[in-house]
């Protein structure tokens, strides 16, 4: 039997010891994680808007992407530009300040991609979708930090759930089918969004919002409805800044 | 002790066979369940299970005889929290993808019976090269088990083998699609947990006959 004092010195001591190793294992990877952190966000901006993934494999090569590329502004609920550090925005809360990334090229813009965050199952679900400059037509949607079931709600991040977003079967005259990206806005312009439907998309001729909806997740149902949930609030927080590129081509 | 003696033989042989502790001892069934989804990731979860529970498994030995039995079991969980701790780390900075995927299982090796298990039953009662070997021993038997599951769950679940790399995994081999053009289809229970609960089932069954232990009725 160990007297309380040798007790309490030994907790003391392995205690001690412990946390040093932590701290500096900590201390030592931590400018690491946070490269790693940066470039997966920056990695998922630039895969929405369709980079050629050959450009996106380290994350030296994604940052002089992304420096390369695109082109990062904050725009208020009015469409005017506004001073913001665009690292430090916080997309789920702060609902006034809202970055905008352009992929552009020759000084004119290719792509637009928005942050989009919202209520999964279990989580909040943070992604990018990006528009082509007619702010019609998705260029690509992707996912990159949830916390919903593998295999079931963990799906929206895979390539065949946001190849969806792309990929609308369009029947051509001469019968064949033709893949073109699915619209967030109807004939008159309205932004109207993409809808998650539950099950397959009814791609027979008497349905005419086809092209607003994709197919769902089976088995993620509650998922699915909070991506068409906040799919539709986080773009219509962005109506008049997409007006303004689509009547003027820039913001 | 030498090392390639029966005596170490049979402390790293006996989890891997006789003694195996998922399907002997049906212990860490929680993360064997939760990581078997993919090879891959199955993989990289026995290496950690291997650091950590070999290197807590050598560090309790070597202080085995300056613990207070009182506060035994708080100082193992300190270990061995530490040290899952240092892996996760180490795999958000190295393994990013990989620790995306694996996300809290890495933390919950804490939990993970086998660990606390073999620290209480081997390594406070023997000196550090068995409690090494029995480390090294034990995840192995624990690695078997899980690679084995997840390789059929994700093969016959999502339809391919992907091996780790250091990214997001190398997919080594996919069914092809003329296979489900011609009508063949991932059985989708599999990628479920009660799919891991059968095929686990089935490698328990399998196992058990092979090693020739009965249980008593």
């Amino acid at each position: 039997m160990y007297s309380n004092n040798y007790t309490l010195g030994f907790v003391f001591i392995v205690t001690i010891i412990l946390g040093t190793m932590l701290s500096f294992t900590k201390e030592n990877v931590k400018d690491l994680q946070d490269q790693n952190l940066k470039a997966d966000v920056q990695k998922t901006i630039l895969r929405s808007l369709n980079f050629d993934e050959n450009l996106l494999l380290t994350n030296e090569s994604i940052e002089q992407t992304f420096k390369n590329y695109i082109d990062a502004k904050c725009v208020d609920i009015q469409g005017q530009i506004v001073e913001c550090n665009i690292e430090e925005v916080d997309i789920e809360k702060n609902k006034d300040v809202l970055p905008v990334y352009m992929r552009v090229s020759n000084e004119k813009i290719e792509g637009i991609a928005l942050p989009i965050a919202g209520k999964g199952l279990w989580s909040t679900i943070f992604g990018y979708i990006a528009l082509n400059p007619d702010t019609e037509s998705v260029l690509g949607i992707q996912f990159y930090k949830h916390g919903e079931t593998p295999g079931l709600g963990g799906e929206v991040e895979k390539k065949w759930f946001t190849d969806n977003f792309v990929n609308h079967p369009q029947k051509q005259s001469n019968g064949e089918l033709k893949y073109i990206p699915k619209k967030i806005r109807d004939k008159n312009g309205k932004i109207v969004s993409i809808t998650v439907i539950k099950g397959g998309v009814d791609y027979s001729d008497s349905n005419n919002a086809s092209i607003h909806q994709v197919d769902g997740i089976s088995g993620a149902t509650v998922t699915a409805d909070g991506v068409t949930d906040f799919l539709l609030e986080d773009l219509l927080r962005y109506e008049k800044t997409l007006n303004k590129i689509r009547d003027y081509g820039t913001i | 002790m030498e090392l390639f003696s029966t005596e170490s033989k049979k402390i790293i042989n006996d989890p891997i066979n006789v003694n195996n502790p998922i399907s002997l001892q049906v212990l860490g069934i929680c993360s064997a369940l939760a990581v078997t989804i993919r090879l891959d990731q199955a993989i990289i979860m026995t290496l950690a299970v291997l650091f950590v529970l070999t290197s807590s498994n050598v560090i309790l030995s070597l202080i085995r005889n300056y613990i207070p039995a009182r506060v035994r079991i708080v100082i193992m969980l300190s270990v061995i929290a530490s040290l899952v701790s240092v892996v996760d780390e180490l795999l958000k900075a190295y393994l990013y993808d990989m620790s995306k995927q694996l996300s809290v299982f890495v933390g919950l090796i804490i939990t993970n019976c086998i660990i606390m298990g073999r620290a209480e039953a081997f390594a406070l009662k023997n000196g550090p090269s068995k409690a090494f070997l029995d480390g090294v021993g034990n995840s192995m038997g624990y690695g078997l088990i899980i690679i084995i599951v997840s390789f059929f769950r994700e093969l016959f679940g999502a339809g391919t083998i992907t091996l780790p790399d250091g990214g997001a995994g190398y997919v080594l081999w996919s069914i092809p699609d003329s296979w489900y053009a011609a009508g063949y289809e991932n059985i989708g229970l599999l990628v479920l947990s009660p799919g891991a609960f059968i095929i686990l089932g089935l490698v328990i069954w399998f196992q058990r006959e092979m090693a020739g232990v009965e249980e008593d009725a």
